[in-house]
């Protein structure tokens, strides 16, 4: 399903990150950094719910504007019942809805807000999205302090959050169109190797991406995924190149920019539903000010599992969204 | 696609762990740690004037302490990262298996979070101790008669 935009724009964009990230390649691009997982606060949990309120009061700086002035937040993170995100909104009284779609919720939000302002039903629309390493590792592995050996082909999720302001009002970048993406399971069963788990779920989006808009993959000068990792991403092309005959050239995984993958501790790369959106509202939102990059499609992409059902030795679908992002000439 | 043909392209794009190296570093790191623990034995026998079983019972302590210790101070999980089983078999591995979750835990209070998580890790550790040691008991009455 593909939805076409008219007057959907992102207005002003902001990056809170924690450390591995600051002292990735990107650094330079992001608004806030902290120098260790806790944020000032007394938990990760408690510290990813900061991340969101930091990266919500930047942007309302940066826009001039009150938290009474936006009419949607929609918000989304990887802890259960996506309690750091309601914390968060419980300060800021903006009429809120709380998306899950594992790692892919950074692209559902942005899709659901376009809708709405698209719609007519709302003018503005704030979208965060976060997740935090500590926190997830908590949730999905074991604890922090244990350090167990992990295999060298898994992914290291990113802390921070990652908020966009989408409006009618207009500016350069525009929401061109979004595909919702359908689940899908290739039989995957290893919690270790998301990338080959999400894989086919952004293949599947990416093709009925350009078939229901009759494009190829040129029209894009950079088709972005949000967390596949080095493994997954090499799965993707190939994938595309043996099942449907595309080459995919002008591609990029956010997972492989955000962190320096070989001087950085984070094996295969990054991972976290806060992945895809750092890296575009950053540097790739950056690069398309500059008009160094036009048309850009994110893809993001989400494992949705718990580890109940991992344990049940069930295989792991997969679910991915495409949004597509244009410069306004 | 069909699955067989995807995990094909996964099987192929997946780097494999390195078994012999990882072998070689639990091989060394876990033989030092026999040798610590011989090491404390032989000195508490000799310092205290124990027999080498009250020795040996000492050495456990000792190192349980100090992968405690280590945990809590903050860098045990980077050697337990580099040296994997080498340091998780042994005595320190249990110690901590078991203060890392207290620690992970702690700000969820003493009962919900210390005393209900403690055992995450370790807990199944103890459970299968105990139903082995219970099987093999029973075969050495068997075999050996006693």
């Amino acid at each position: 399903m593909t939805f076409k935009y008219d007057n959907v724009y992102i207005n002003d964009t902001s990056t809170v990150v924690g450390p591995y990230e600051a002292n990735g390649p990107l650094s330079k691009y992001f608004d806030k950094k902290y120098k260790d997982f806790y944020f000032g606060e007394k938990t990760w949990e408690q510290a990813e719910t900061r991340a969101i309120q930091d990266s919500t009061l930047i942007l309302l700086k940066k826009l001039g504007k009150k938290s009474t002035d936006i009419n949607v937040h929609i918000g989304s993170d990887l802890l259960n019942q996506i309690v750091a995100t309601s914390y968060a909104s419980a300060k800021m009284k903006i009429p809120y809805i709380g998306i899950y779609s594992a790692c892919s919720s950074s692209c559902l939000g942005l899709l659901l807000a376009s809708n709405m302002i698209n719609a007519n039903q709302i003018k503005n629309a704030l979208v965060t999205s976060s997740c935090h390493n500590n926190g997830a590792e908590k949730q999905f592995r074991n604890p922090v302090e244990y350090g167990g050996p992990k295999k060298c082909y898994t992914t290291f999720t990113t802390t921070g959050c990652a908020s966009c302001y989408l409006s009618n009002e207009k500016s350069n970048i525009k929401v061109e169109s979004a595909t919702l993406g359908t689940v899908c399971d290739m039989g995957i069963k290893d919690v270790n190797n998301m990338g080959a788990v999400m894989a086919p779920a952004a293949a599947q989006v990416i093709l009925q991406h350009l078939k229901d808009t009759k494009r190829t993959v040129d029209y894009y000068d950079l088709i972005l995924t949000g967390d596949l990792g080095i493994v997954g991403k090499n799965i993707l092309k190939d994938y595309m190149k043996d099942a449907y005959k595309i080459n995919l050239t002008n591609y990029d995984d956010s997972a492989c920019m955000i962190f320096d993958i070989n001087k950085q501790p984070v094996y295969t790369g990054g991972s976290g539903i806060a992945c895809l959106p750092l890296v575009t509202y950053s540097y790739i939102l950056n690069k398309m000010k500059n008009k160094e990059l036009n048309k850009v499609l994110l893809v993001a992409t989400g494992a949705l599992m718990n580890t109940t059902m991992c344990n049940q030795h069930l295989t792991i679908p997969s679910i991915a969204h495409a949004i597509s992002l244009e410069v306004v000439k | 696609m069909e699955k067989a043909a995807y995990n094909k392209i996964v099987k192929k794009n997946t780097p494999s762990e390195n078994i012999l190296k990882n072998a070689i570093i639990a091989f060394v790191i876990g033989g030092i740690m026999g040798v610590i623990g011989n090491a404390l034995v032989q000195f508490y026998s000799y310092v205290f004037d124990l027999s080498s079983k009250d020795a040996s019972v000492f050495m456990i302590i000792t190192l349980v302490f100090l992968g405690c210790f280590l945990t809590g101070l903050g860098f045990f999980d980077k050697w337990v990262n580099f040296a994997r089983c080498g340091l998780i078999v042994p005595i320190t591995g249990f110690a901590h298996a078991m203060m890392s979750a207290a620690l992970e835990y702690r700000k969820e209070g003493l009962v919900t979070g210390i005393g209900m998580n403690m055992f995450k890790l370790a807990g199944s550790v103890i459970i299968f101790g105990v139903v082995s040691a219970y099987i093999f008991g029973i075969l050495r009455i068997i075999i050996m008669g006693g």
